[in-house]
């Protein structure tokens, strides 16, 4: 059984510090970017990825932004955004941008294992 | 033996004490779950990145806070970093707190 592989898109290192060890954890192999741009250039050098966690505000480039690049350039694995915001126009905004799920920080083993679960699908 | 037990014992009460006060939340819990043999030193190295990353920022709101008149984006942007910070920690009064600050800065209440 091949083992999925998942791309953290954080500019807090904190974050990309936690949500890495959940990754290793479940046994996901992953490596992180700092924005939005990085996570671009990532996918354009080849590398490919079962799942997202996507930030939503970060410099240099949004979650928004790279999500609907991200679409665009035909990357069509799951991609979850990852915010501070639980309800309302941002979530919506996000959403649209082309996300397959939303989870509001912080994230914790029950939030990723379910978007695990999905990705098989 | 004995002195280790006890000191065991004080850092589990300090602990709970956090808790018990809402200092933390279950959050930490989870980064304390984390915690395993390949990564013995977890939580001690996601809390001193916290601190290392909160002195930073405390500096860069006070120098904001020092500027004449106030400019209340950068501070909400820092706010905000802190914000985060705290959340993914499980840091749950200073949460609170940057949530109060910003509210200030929204309402450009430079008072507050």
């Amino acid at each position: 059984m091949v083992k999925p592989t998942a791309l953290v898109v954080d500019d807090n290192k904190l974050n990309r510090m936690i949500h890495g060890k959940l990754l290793d954890v479940l046994g996901i192999k992953n490596r992180a970017v700092e924005n939005g741009e990085e996570a671009i250039e990532v996918h354009l050098s080849g590398e490919k990825f079962d799942l997202i966690l996507m930030d939503r505000d970060m410099p240099v480039m949004n979650g928004i932004e790279a999500t609907k690049k991200l679409r665009a350039m035909g990357i069509k694995c799951m991609i979850a955004g990852i915010s501070s915001h639980s309800i309302g126009p941002e979530k919506e905004e996000f959403m649209e941008a082309g996300l397959d799920d939303y989870h509001e920080k912080p994230l914790t083993v029950a939030k990723l294992l379910s978007l695990v679960s999905k990705i098989k699908n | 033996m004995d002195q280790r037990n006890q000191f065991h014992r004080q850092v589990a009460l300090m602990r709970q004490s956090l808790f018990d006060q809402g200092y933390i939340d279950e959050q930490f819990v989870q980064l304390e779950e984390l915690q395993d043999d390949t990564n013995p030193n977890f939580v001690e190295e996601v809390v001193t990145l916290y601190y290392r990353d909160s002195a930073r920022l405390i500096v860069s709101i006070e120098q904001a806070l020092d500027k004449s008149p106030l400019d209340f984006n950068k501070l909400d942007s820092l706010m905000h970093q802190f914000k985060g910070s705290s959340s993914s920690i499980g840091a749950r009064k200073v949460k609170a707190e940057c949530t109060q600050f910003r509210e200030y800065c929204k309402a450009e209440n430079g008072e507050g």
